[in-house]
């Protein structure tokens, strides 16, 4: 019955958080009707969600999102010192592919957004059975390490939360 | 008016903000590829707007004492947009590359696009590139 009712708890608790934001104010009626909205949107748009994403909310999933504000900070600020300061003709830009061990595609849409918001690197395309990613780096010396290291500092994170 | 201490925070981080957005379309100007130059509206425009939103966060409780929580939605759908903005981008460059309908090559696409090693090819080409005769429209 709940399960019914609820068919995925997460998207509605975001989509009452959101209404709330939206309308800016915490009023009674505001929230009973962001309640209205949380309840028949997943259900409208469950026969999209064949397959839902498990999602585990700990402090794992806080901690990697802490983890990826703090990249994306320190990533404008080198990006920025290659702006700046790099001739063009010293850029060392190559193609990376990352093996995935990740397999929803939640967790893979995920890694790929982290990939192109964090220093460097811009995920482009998956392959076609999506167990591989291709990622642009703008300056890599070393591409192999750079894939080494995104796997070691987002993939085996977000492993531990879509299980 | 005297400038409190509020005040030159706010300042500081709108000046912030605003070189950062300005050195993340620099670098859309000068970089010398498409794939090069997406990486500065990626990342650097995003921490200048983020830098503009959290002055906001701060200047309407403490000037006016309303709160307001659109700044948060705002870094919420950018964070949302941006990856997938910069994918399409770049998915329609390597289509357009590949298939020769760009008049310069560019980040070595049509020759030495890695393969992803797993099998298949990337999604972007599946399906396409086994008929390379395609007329370019």
């Amino acid at each position: 019955m709940i399960k019914k009712l609820l068919p995925h708890p997460a998207l509605t608790v975001t989509l009452i958080v959101v209404w709330m934001l939206l309308a800016n104010q915490i009023t009674l009626g505001g929230f009973v009707l962001g309640v209205i909205i949380g309840i028949i949107l997943p259900i409208l748009t469950s026969p999209f969600w064949p397959d839902r994403p498990r999602v585990r909310f700990g402090p794992a999933t806080w901690f990697y999102l802490a983890l990826v504000l703090w990249d994306i900070v320190t990533a404008s600020f080198q990006i920025a010192l290659i702006v700046l300061f790099r001739r063009s003709k010293d850029l060392r830009p190559a193609w990376l592919v990352v093996p995935l061990d990740v397999r929803s595609p939640e967790a893979i849409t995920m890694l790929a957004g982290t990939i192109s918001m964090t220093p460097g690197t811009v995920s482009c395309d998956v392959s076609a059975c999506g167990r591989a990613l291709l990622v642009h780096a703008l300056d890599t010396p070393d591409p192999e390490a750079e894939v080494a290291r995104i796997k070691r500092r987002y993939e085996a994170r977000l492993k531990r939360i879509f299980v | 008016m005297d400038a409190g201490p509020v005040e030159i925070l706010i300042s500081a981080i709108l000046v912030v903000g605003g070189f950062f957005a300005l050195v993340g379309s620099w670098g859309l100007a000068r970089m010398p590829t498409l794939m090069t130059r997406l990486h500065g509206p990626t990342k650097v425009t995003t921490l200048g707007v983020g830098s503009c939103l959290i002055a906001s966060m701060i200047y309407f409780p403490a000037m006016q004492g309303t709160f307001s929580a659109h700044e948060l939605l705002i870094t919420l759908f950018l964070f949302l947009t941006a990856p997938i903005t910069a994918n399409m981008i770049a998915k329609a460059h390597l289509h357009r590359q590949k298939r020769g309908l760009d008049a310069e090559p560019m980040d070595g696409i049509a020759d030495s696009l890695p393969e992803s090693g797993v099998g298949t090819g990337w999604a972007t080409f599946a399906g396409r590139l086994t008929e390379p005769s395609d007329p370019p429209r």
